[in-house]
């Protein structure tokens, strides 16, 4: 992809709408070593000593962004993705840049099989009944 | 896996994450449902689709290929601050099963929502937990002007199996959705102890 990545507009179908090119902003990069296959559930969590991003000149706004919403809250792959209006892809690639500068580390889910009791799952169970 | 987490401290709570994925046919109440127990926020995925309409996974460069947007509805439900559960209502159309994929693996279980006036477009999403094992129920959305049928009927026309839980609700109430998650969960935990006691192998 050329790297001036002019936001074309394509039509994949009328259902879909319209698509600019958001992975401009990852300079054409779909996936990267480290965030292969990132869960959407996954807990993205900023490093104590990731104060000051701003000072890496090599990241992007949208890299500072995310590593301040994660300081304040650790959160999802999902809520990023939500919270910042970006496609999940493009968020995935980010992470995955952040990890690799040592500023954020990502807890991966727990798989349902492998809770190590029930104890969470009643605790789900009690928790929406009291909502 | 981090269970015991560090409370207090300067630290932030990182929370153990769960999802439940709504499916079910184009109008059926997937929104509805989400947006009655959780704050709801669409959140996008944008694939590259081959030819054959399947995405395509490495590619270094990405000229000539189409890009789609599929929106998907999203939910947060902040049980405690360290039990976050996760809503996904899953894209209907059938083109999009490969989000179904990313976003079943892992799902602690789904529900699939039916209206008994169309009840073959929630056929695919049976099928597909089905031959998946992923434990799910049936919520039956009673929309007014459709005619209600015993359970018994709904079950026999979707050929479920007799352990899939299968209730009425009305997604716009919360707590009807409420007792609709708690039948996931619980369905879930039933699930999975049956199968400790007879490991299936397939
Ligand atoms: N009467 C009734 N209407 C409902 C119910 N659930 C959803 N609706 C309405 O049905 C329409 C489609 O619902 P929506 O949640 O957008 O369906 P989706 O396509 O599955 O996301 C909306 O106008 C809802 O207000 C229900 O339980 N009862
Ligand atoms: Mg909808």
């Amino acid at each position: 992809m050329s790297a001036d990545g002019q936001a074309r507009l394509h039509w994949f179908d009328d259902e879909a709408g319209p698509v600019v090119r958001p992975y401009a902003m990852t300079r054409g990069r779909t996936t990267s070593a480290a965030q292969h296959r990132l869960d959407l559930i996954a807990v993205v969590v900023a490093e104590p000593h990731a104060d000051d991003p701003e000072a890496d000149t090599t990241l992007s706004p949208e890299h500072v962004d995310i590593v301040g919403r994660c300081r304040e809250t650790p959160q999802s792959v999902a809520e990023l993705a939500a919270g910042l209006d970006l496609p999940i892809g493009v968020v995935r690639v980010l992470v995955g840049d952040l990890v690799a500068a040592d500023l954020v580390h990502v807890n991966r889910p727990v798989p349902p099989a492998e809770l190590p009791d029930e104890s969470i799952l009643r605790d789900v169970i009690n928790g929406l009944r009291a909502l | 896996m981090v269970f015991g987490r560090s409370k207090g401290g300067k630290h932030p709570v990182e929370p153990v994450t769960l999802k439940i994925l709504v499916a079910g046919g184009f109008g059926v109440g997937k929104t509805t449902l989400v947006g009655a127990v959780s704050e709801i926020r669409p959140l996008r995925t944008e694939e590259l689709l081959t030819e054959a309409g399947r995405p395509v996974d490495d590619l270094t460069g990405v000229e000539g290929k189409h890009t789609t947007t599929v929106a998907m509805d999203f939910g947060r439900i902040t049980l405690r601050e360290d039990l976050v559960l996760y809503l996904f209502g899953t894209p209907g159309q059938e083109r999009f099963w490969f989000m179904w994929d990313e976003l079943s693996e892992g799902a602690l279980g789904a529900v699939v929502l039916a209206d008994t006036r169309r009840l073959e477009d929630c056929f695919a999403a049976v099928d597909y937990f089905e031959r998946r094992s992923i434990p799910f129920l049936v919520g039956v959305n009673c929309f007014e002007g459709a005619a209600r049928y015993p359970a018994e009927d709904v079950r026999r026309a979707l050929d479920l199996d007799p352990d899939v839980p299968l209730v009425m609700c009305d997604a716009r109430d919360r707590e009807s959705v409420k007792e609709v998650l708690v039948g996931v969960v619980q369905h879930a935990m039933a699930y999975a102890a049956a199968r400790r006691r007879s490991p299936v192998t397939t």
